[in-house]
């Protein structure tokens, strides 16, 4: 169950360690992120921002160390997990065969507790109105991008893990995107975001991790 | 209700596709007429090896479908997300692999009764032949699946898939091709017909545990 | 002794005790398979019905027997690799397709020899040399599936999933295969341990496959001292132990 502002929605990790194939990632990192914060994963290309980010959602695999939502660690691959959390990778996870209204239809069966009857809002939103029955394949990357973006306000998920989002997006996307994060943190929300540009998500503090610094 | 969503949406994307799907049917009439052409034309030949020719030909019909199954969703990202839904990875996938055969493994089997004309196949058995394809290209697709499945994130997995899956496959093709071959001569066919449905229910109970497993696996670059 | 077994899952360790008893195992297995020659070979007399030529199952039977017993322990240790993710799991799986590959082969091969003087030709689609074939099919595609993957912690995981379905399978084809065999009536006349054999012939045969059996270990032993070396390379131990030598 999702309650609002619960005191213990915190994504812990302790001594996380990964390891892609001969290097290593990260070595014994810890961090915590709760309810109104967001963290940004800073590195260079190839540092394995994504990796750690796939491993924060499931998706992949750490070789030491844990990660606990609230209280409950991932290696138990639970469904609650899974129903606390929207994904924003490099592809968007649009199918270019589909509309965008079709497009978030499918997002929506695919999720726990979908929103009822709002995917006309959320198209007007991104500013898809117009475009909204038009096969995605006929969209620039831009939108194509935003109807990815648009899937984010498909329920009311507590965390947000979002892999370079700013990519494709023109300057107004840019501004939509800063203020869906605000909406999010303001109602008690995480994001964890990998981006090597810095935003600017005032009042809300961004914690920050560097990857590819130490040994 | 999220899991006929779910149907409904494999069904439309493949009609969207339908070029694409197509292939396997006609990969299937080509194979099948291929023989005929290597052998002798004779009539007696063809109707003695017929039972054979449309099992292998199905049979690679269906893995060369398998392609289509997991490899789009994978390369624009719908494969990750299906992983990060609440709904238990294998009810989707075992629903994936059903429209997938409805789409690749069912024209088949209806177009089996054209392929039986090609090759003088007797009509009295044809009820047979046809239901040993219905209760054996479904076994087809879920060990298609579970290569595919395995081999969805390699760069050339689409031509290590049938190294992987052929030998599993060995059981249906016998299975199959003897009780058309028997109904053909007249011969009672209760016996591999069985098996065939042993076998579809191990396969269908089953596999979706392989291909989930073998899917969150892929996935983990 | 369940703290040993603990202690054999990690790889120095592991190294160090395959180290010490290969060489015992190898040198054994020598000496067993040379007694189980001369009393197949020399002692047991020839066969009424085939002469010399059925001597070749000292070599075949035992062949097949490891080539499945191979499978079985690649299954296994694929599957305690992922459920216990324990890493030398995986590299005993790796370490025993080819092991067990080349076992198949060497069954197939004898069975063909042994069916040219008897029947004529190289081959004969019997159930068990079928079998056989597609038991090493099963086997090259593991290995196929092992080698594809560019990290092969994931490499080692997809081949594990390959492996149980293959075991599951194993069953299935044998059963259809033998099916498939008495529809048309083929050759059935390889005899193995369940026919009726003299003394003389068995002994020797269990002999040989008591010595096929160490053999296989010692060649394991020595196998996965190569895969942990290769999979251990960026560790300590590993750099000490070739900067030792």
């Amino acid at each position: 169950m999702i309650d609002s502002m619960e005191q213990s929605d915190v994504l812990s990790v302790d001594n996380l360690s990964v390891w892609r194939g001969e290097r290593c990632l990260c070595r014994n990192l810890s961090f915590r992120v709760s309810t109104g914060e967001a963290l940004q994963v800073q590195g260079q290309n190839g540092a394995g921002k994504t990796t750690l980010i796939r491993v924060l959602t499931g998706l992949g695999r750490a070789d030491e160390g844990d990660v606990r939502w609230r209280g409950e660690s991932l290696r138990r691959n639970s469904e609650q997990y899974r129903a606390s959390l929207s994904y924003l990778g490099h592809s968007n996870g649009v199918k270019l065969g589909l509309s965008p209204r079709e497009n978030l239809a499918i997002a929506s069966a695919l999720l726990a507790n979908p929103i009822a009857n709002k995917v006309d809002v959320i198209l007007d939103k991104v500013g898809l109105s117009t475009h909204a029955d038009l096969p995605c394949g006929m969209l620039s990357m831009g939108q194509r991008r935003r109807t990815a973006l648009a899937r984010l306000l498909l329920a009311d998920v507590r965390l947000w893990f979002l892999d370079e989002p700013l990519a494709s997006l023109d300057i107004a996307g840019v501004t939509l995107l800063t203020d869906m994060l605000k909406a999010h943190l303001t109602s008690g929300g995480i994001v964890v975001f990998a981006t090597h540009q810095s935003m600017d998500l005032a009042p809300f503090p961004v914690k920050s991790i560097m990857l590819g610094t130490s040994a | 209700m999220r899991l006929t969503a779910l149907i409904e949406r494999d069904l439309r994307l493949a009609y969207r596709r339908r070029g694409e799907l197509a292939t396997p049917v006609i990969f299937f009439v080509i194979v099948t007429a291929l023989f005929p052409l290597a052998l002798n034309p004779d009539p007696a030949l063809l109707r003695t090896l017929a039972p054979g020719v449309i099992w292998v030909a199905a049979l690679l019909a269906v893995l060369i479908g398998q392609d289509s199954l997991f490899k789009t969703d994978y390369e624009d990202g719908s494969l990750e997300l299906m992983l990060l839904s609440p709904i238990t990875l294998e009810w989707i996938v075992i629903l994936r692999v059903f429209t997938h055969w409805l789409v690749t493994g069912l024209p088949l089997v209806i177009l089996s009764l054209l392929m039986a004309l090609l090759l003088d196949y007797p009509t009295h058995a044809l009820g047979t032949l046809v239901m040993s394809l219905f209760l054996g290209t479904p076994i087809l697709s879920c060990l298609g699946a579970v290569g595919a499945s395995l081999t969805v994130g390699l760069r050339r997995g689409f031509m290590l898939l049938p190294i992987l899956v052929l030998p599993l496959t060995v059981p249906v093709l016998i299975f199959g091709a003897a009780a058309a071959g028997r109904a053909a001569v007249g011969d009672p066919v209760a016996a591999p017909l069985y098996f065939l449905g042993a076998m579809l229910i191990l396969a269908i109970t089953l596999a979706p545990f392989a291909i989930a497993a073998g899917l969150r696996i892929s996935l983990e670059s | 002794m369940f703290v040993w077994f603990h202690k054999l899952a990690s790889p120095p360790f592991f190294y160090r005790f395959a180290e010490k008893l290969a060489p015992w195992l190898g040198w054994l297995s020598l000496l067993v398979i040379l007694a189980g020659l001369y009393g197949g070979l020399w002692l047991s007399p020839p066969d009424y019905q085939q002469g010399d030529g059925f001597r070749i199952i000292y070599v075949h039977v035992p062949s097949a027997w490891i080539s499945m017993f191979a499978y079985m322990l690649m299954a296994t240790a694929a599957a305690i690799g992922l459920i216990w993710r324990i890493k030398l799991a995986h590299a005993v799986s790796a370490a025993a397709a080819p092991l067990g590959a080349s076992f198949t082969f060497l069954a197939l091969v004898t069975g063909s020899l042994w069916g040219k003087p008897m029947w004529g030709t190289y081959w004969v689609w019997d159930a068990r040399l079928t079998s056989e074939l597609i038991l090493l099919f099963l086997y090259l595609g593991y290995i196929a599936l092992n080698h594809a993957f560019e990290d092969r912690r994931t490499g080692d995981r997809a081949s594990a999933i390959l492996a149980i379905v293959g075991a599951v399978n194993v069953p299935i084809i044998h059963f259809s295969v033998n099916w498939w065999n008495t529809l048309h009536q083929g050759p059935t006349v390889f005899f193995g341990p369940k026919a009726e054999m003299p003394p003389s012939m068995y002994i020797p045969l269990f002999i040989m496959m008591f010595g096929f059996m160490l053999f296989f270990a010692a060649f394991m032993l020595k196998r996965l001292q190569v895969e942990v070396l290769q999979r251990e390379r960026n560790t300590v131990w590993v750099r000490e132990l070739v900067e030792q030598s």
